[in-house]
């Protein structure tokens, strides 16, 4: 047997860790490239979210590599997120892929079919490997998580370009060799130890902008054009609340030790949009309301061509705009996404940012602003 | 001798190409307007040609500044001062014409998009997303599919005494319900109005939705010479529309505009980048080339000039953009 399963952002190092420390045998898929989107597009329903053909591609791209298995967290939500391993399990059988789904659902759901599955996976049952398999996972996407955050701060501060994402693509790379958890945490150590030894300018007051969103468009850098670092490129700080490690911590560990999850995002929320409606809605609305009020320049939605429950947070920011006074751009990506028209979009929020901010220091006519 | 200070503004877009010059006072005293045609390099070249042979070889071009989505294209080529995008650019360009503007219209070849503006500064957005897409391309085939000249289309919307309802949501459904109402007998000027009002409606529910549309309100834009799509936006929106007299070269103007600015809050003089016009008399070349580096693949841009690779872009990494 032979374990993959999709990518999103850096998912795979966790998946890597709790893979290394069930023991059990896995790939890793090809990093998400064109090809991988082509496959997908090619075989998954024209009119399905965007993350599901990537998706689809890369575990078609790691069968091509030896994979048998998929293992995959299913959504038990309202939104198509809940049919993606049946249809996962149907394109493959009409590939005549001989590979096998594993869905885990979280164990809100039925506990004893859960556990059964696990045995399976594991040809055992090992309490005590697994505690330490999911303490492991947790700990290493909460490190990984904030390189992340470190690298989108330093980024818009560095006086020499290119130094961090140098850094922090060197690191995502070298992950894929490394053996053992220990190694993975040299290598997380490493960078950010070499993050913070890159030369900044200490007098830079960089915009600040919120990415919020569809999970997988906003934390997935291929898919979203690497929004991060080219935000950071140009001289802006990012921030985004829902990363891996958050949804492992909120949405599976503390639901399965039934420990009260930190919902602030939903308290924000709460005067707009009251419930879950599968998604990340509500994040949205209420991570946009929370960066409001930290003070933030501006927001950035992102979500994928059809996305349903981000289609209803797009209809209700324009209310939160007016009321908390900050600006929201919203950028949808599907596969015909052409990278000029987007970031021509990014270019101009920015410097609709600036001004924004100028204004009342500068008496300039014109609405024109940076380089 | 002393010469003339004049800026330069560049857009390239991907179906007109649009150059001006104009001087110290903001006046445009050039412009050219040329179809891009799928060749932008020939055509700019041809343009700063045009230019320099008009101006005299001598004037003195303090700055330039590009836009459109070829903006970093004709950066390379005329090295420009600055390069801005085109939201931007127009937005600066309509506040020089009415300063205290608050909505602007912007209909082209290909993109749409509608900015609002409060206190002098853009407070919003919006650009066409998959649909509403090449609006100007559109009209010119459904007036060349007609047999009738675009400079008369918008002519006959007027003279319709009782549209039809055209469905404008997109191009295919337009032009398939355009054919049927042909059919069933509706004279062309109603079809014709039909049709801008059509496209206004779905201009306005895809980009203006739910959004206060104040005034002054400008248009501008290719499509803005056509007093059909004009009359519907009045019609649609009860409200006065201000057509710039340079409605087709806003962008470029924009540009210029910038530059302007940029280059005289550097104190030195003459620091512009231009190349000069002569730089259109180069060989130039674009390929691109596909990265095998990593997963990326990027597709990566080449402009050479007589032989030398003198620009790439397109690459994620930085590989091949940081090595001319
Ligand atoms: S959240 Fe959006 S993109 Fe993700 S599965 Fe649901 S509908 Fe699709």
């Amino acid at each position: 047997m032979k374990v993959t399963f999709p990518h999103m952002g850096n998912l795979y190092i966790c998946i890597k860790v709790l893979m290394e420390e069930l023991g059990i045998d896995y790939v890793i898929p090809p990093f998400t490239s064109k090809r991988t989107l082509e496959i997908g597009t090619r075989h998954v329903p024209e009119c399905a979210c965007l993350p599901l053909k990537i998706t689809t591609g890369n575990l078609i791209e790691a069968y091509q590599v030896g994979a048998d298995t998929v293992l995959m967290a299913g959504g038990c939500g309202p939104c198509r997120f809940g049919y993606y391993c049946e249809m996962y399990r149907e394109i493959l059988k009409d590939l005549n892929y001989n590979m096998n789904v594993i869905t885990l659902e979280p164990p809100n759901g039925n506990m004893v079919k859960l556990l059964q599955r696990i045995k399976n996976l594991l040809g055992g049952f090992n309490l005590y490997k697994i505690l330490k398999a999911i303490k492991n996972t947790t700990q290493v996407a909460i490190e990984v998580d904030e390189v992340e955050c470190l690298a989108s701060k330093i980024r818009p501060r560095e006086l020499e370009k290119g130094d961090v994402d140098k850094i922090y693509k060197k690191f995502q790379k070298d992950v894929i060799a490394a053996k053992g958890i220990e190694q993975i945490k040299k290598l997380i150590r490493d960078a950010k130890n070499n993050l913070l030894k890159v030369k900044t300018d200490e007098k830079a007051n960089p915009l600040k902008i919120g990415i919020v969103g569809e999970i997988y468009t906003t934390i997935d850098y291929y898919t979203n054009f690497d929004i991060q670092s080219k935000l950071g490129a140009i001289g802006v700080e990012t921030h985004r609340y829902v990363t891996i490690s958050d949804w492992i911590t909120e949405h599976i560990v503390k639901n399965a030790l039934r420990l009260p999850r930190n919902l602030s995002y939903a308290h924000a929320a709460k005067p707009y949009l009251g419930k879950m409606i599968g998604g990340h809605a509500r994040e949205t609305i209420g991570n946009t309301i929370l960066y409001a009020q930290q003070g933030y320049d501006g927001v950035i939605q992102i979500y994928p061509f059809t996305c349903m429950p981000e289609i209803v947070a797009e209809s209700i920011l324009p209310a939160v705009e007016r009321d908390f006074d900050i600006p929201v751009l919203t950028l949808i990506i599907d596969e015909m996404t052409g990278e000029a028209g987007y970031f021509t979009r990014i270019e101009a929020f920015v410097d609709l940012l600036h001004r924004r901010k100028e204004k009342g220091t500068v008496d300039f006519r014109y609405i024109l602003s940076g380089d | 001798m002393t010469l003339d200070t004049y800026y330069l503004g560049i857009d390239v877009g991907s179906v007109s190409t649009n150059l001006v010059v104009i001087d110290t006072n903001d006046k445009i005293i050039e412009k050219l307007y040329l179809k891009t045609s799928g060749q932008p390099i020939k055509v700019l070249c041809e343009g700063l040609k045009l230019l320099g042979d008009h101006l005299g070889r001598n004037v003195n071009i303090c700055g330039v500044g590009a836009t459109g989505s070829g903006r970093q294209l004709a950066a390379v080529i005329t090295g420009a001062d600055i390069i801005k995008n085109e939201i931007t650019a127009h937005a600066v360009a309509a506040q020089r014409i009415v300063p205290d503007v608050r909505t602007i219209l912007e209909i082209g070849g290909q993109d749409s998009k509608i900015i609002f503006l409060k206190n002098g500064i853009i407070c919003d957005f919006a650009m066409n997303t998959v649909c509403a897409a090449g609006t100007g391309s559109f009209l010119d085939r459904q007036a060349a599919r007609l047999g009738i000249p675009i400079e008369e289309f918008g002519g006959y919307a007027l003279r319709s005494k009782s549209p039809v309802r055209i469905a404008g949501r997109c191009a295919v459904f337009a032009e398939s319900d355009m054919i049927h109402k042909q059919q069933a007998g509706h004279s062309l000027e109603d079809i014709i109005c039909g049709l801008c009002e059509g496209l206004v409606r779905n201009y306005l529910n895809n980009l203006a939705k739910g959004k206060d549309i104040s005034e002054p309100v400008m248009f501008q834009g290719g499509v803005a010479a056509n007093v059909g799509i004009v009359a519907a936006f009045k019609k649609a929106l009860q409200k006065d529309i201000i057509i710039p007299k340079y409605y087709d070269v806003m962008g470029a103007y924009g540009a210029a505009l910038i530059a302007k600015q940029k280059t005289k809050e550097k104190t030195q003089k003459n620091s512009t980048k231009f190349r000069g016009f002569k730089s259109a008399e180069d060989n130039y070349e674009a390929k691109s080339i596909e990265c095998n580096g990593c997963s990326n693949m990027c597709e990566v841009v080449e402009i050479s000039s007589n032989g030398n690779a003198i620009a790439r872009w397109g690459d994620r990494c930085g590989k091949w953009a940081f090595s001319i």
